[in-house]
């Protein structure tokens, strides 16, 4: 009797699993974190992923010293953020961020105070595995007046309509093996401020009237990964941590079109991501490109959290699954 | 339990090492190829195939999830003549996301 109880007690588990994997596989199989084919794209720091995903950047911290600009002061930045990414369906994603900002400047009070939040959504409408490319659009809103005036937050709202894409080397010719584990990420958006102009009234009075251009925000990302050479390329005997190594360089900028305005300013930013079976951690320099990007070259770091793998079953999944 | 499995953390499954190892050349043909992954895999949904350069597969058919290492995935060969073949493996992780990916070796002669 107890012998049959212990058989009925296995079939039932075994009956449960195979459940489970019926379910799992008539749900349709997960759509992994950055993955086209053999291409896994890491999240960027200071450039925008081509990929929608469940993911959590929590925190990125990053600092850099700006040069003078007319009558404000040179400033150090210090910046420590939270991005939050969630997939409503498989292809389309909302997205919030927050800042808390501290700036130093010489002879003057330290500011501290959030920037403006930001909102944003994406749609992936293209990727191709045996390419290993994949793009996006998406729509970001910098909401005016929800910072603090102390750090500059602005009162207006900012729009950015943008097109994102990603394309994995994997498909270059045999004699170029060793460069298949490059991939190249990038964005092209405009930056719509809401307000043409934002009128300032001087505590003795005077009127001062700047002007809001439009933007061309526009970066990339080129990636060496050191897992895709290990895995499809040639195993080369990196150990650990070296073979989740992904060396990368974003280039980030900002490009004024009109109202006045011209000139462009960014950062070029040399840096390593570490790419883990459930988070990542990067760390980049900030080298600004002139003097009105800044005076020094800064860094950014960061922990960034796959949601997807870390909770398959509950927030790391579509709203709205297929 | 169902429920259980569902909310456990895991990734999706990339390969982490083979045997032989990805892009080697080897001088005594293998017996078998191994695949070790990050991840334990489904069974029934991770399969593997080698090919000769003519793209015919050569492999004995019996791929399968190692019984005693989840993460492990393995199928027997023949002896193969010298020249270049091409594993592909497509797998399914204990978490439903798919990996796949393909490589080559050498035997040399």
């Amino acid at each position: 009797m107890i012998s049959n109880t212990i058989a009925a007690t296995a079939a039932g588990r075994r009956l449960a699993l195979g459940l489970v994997c019926l379910y799992a596989v008539a749900a349709g199989p997960a759509v992994a974190h950055g993955v086209v084919g053999k291409r896994f794209f890491p999240a960027t720091l200071t450039t925008e992923d081509p990929f929608v995903a469940d993911e959590l950047s929590l925190p990125t911290i990053s600092r850099i010293k700006t040069g003078a600009n007319g009558d404000e002061p040179a400033q150090r930045e210090t910046a420590f953020s939270a991005d939050v990414t969630k997939r409503v369906t498989e292809n389309f994603a909302v997205g919030f961020g927050a800042s808390y900002l501290r700036l130093q400047s010489s002879g003057e009070a330290t500011q501290t105070g959030f920037d403006n939040l930001e909102a944003g959504v994406k749609y992936q409408f293209y990727q191709d595995a045996e390419s290993e490319s994949i793009a996006s659009v998406g729509v970001d809103w910098d909401i005016g007046g929800s910072g603090s005036k102390r750090v500059g937050a602005e009162p207006f709202s900012t729009i950015t309509p943008a097109l994102f894409f990603g394309k994995g080397f994997g498909d270059l010719p045999q004699d170029a093996k060793y460069l298949r584990p490059l991939a190249l990420t990038g964005q092209l958006g405009i930056g719509l401020p809401t307000r043409a102009s934002t009128t300032t009234i001087g505590s003795e009075g005077n009127v001062s009237i700047e002007r809001n251009p439009h933007t061309l925000q526009w970066g990339f990302a080129l990636e060496y990964s050191f897992p895709y050479l290990q895995s499809f390329v040639q195993d080369v005997g990196l150990a650990a941590p070296f073979n989740r190594m992904i060396p990368v360089v974003e280039v980030s900028m900002s490009t004024a079109l009109d109202r006045g305005a011209s000139g462009t300013t960014g950062t070029i930013n040399p840096g390593i991501i570490w790419s883990g079976n459930y988070f990542q951690l990067a760390a980049e320099a900030l080298i600004p490109v002139n003097r009105a990007s800044g005076k020094h070259t800064g860094w950014i770091v960061q922990l960034h959290f796959y949601l997807d793998d870390l909770f398959p079953g509950s927030i790391g999944r579509p709203i709205f699954r297929n | 339990m169902a429920a259980v499995l569902v909310q456990t953390a895991s990734a999706h499954a990339f390969l982490d090492r083979a045997v032989p190892a990805v892009g080697s050349s080897v001088r005594t043909p293998p017996t078998e190829l191994k695949l070790w992954f990050t991840e334990r895999l489904e069974p029934a949904f991770s399969k593997v195939r080698v090919e000769d350069g003519g793209g015919k597969q050569v492999d004995r058919g019996d791929g399968r999830v190692d019984s005693a290492d989840g993460v492990l995935l393995r199928v027997s060969l023949p002896r193969l003549p010298p020249g270049t073949y091409r594993v592909k493996w497509r797998v399914l992780s204990v978490d439903t996301h798919v990996s796949e990916g393909d490589f080559t070796f050498d035997v040399a002669p």
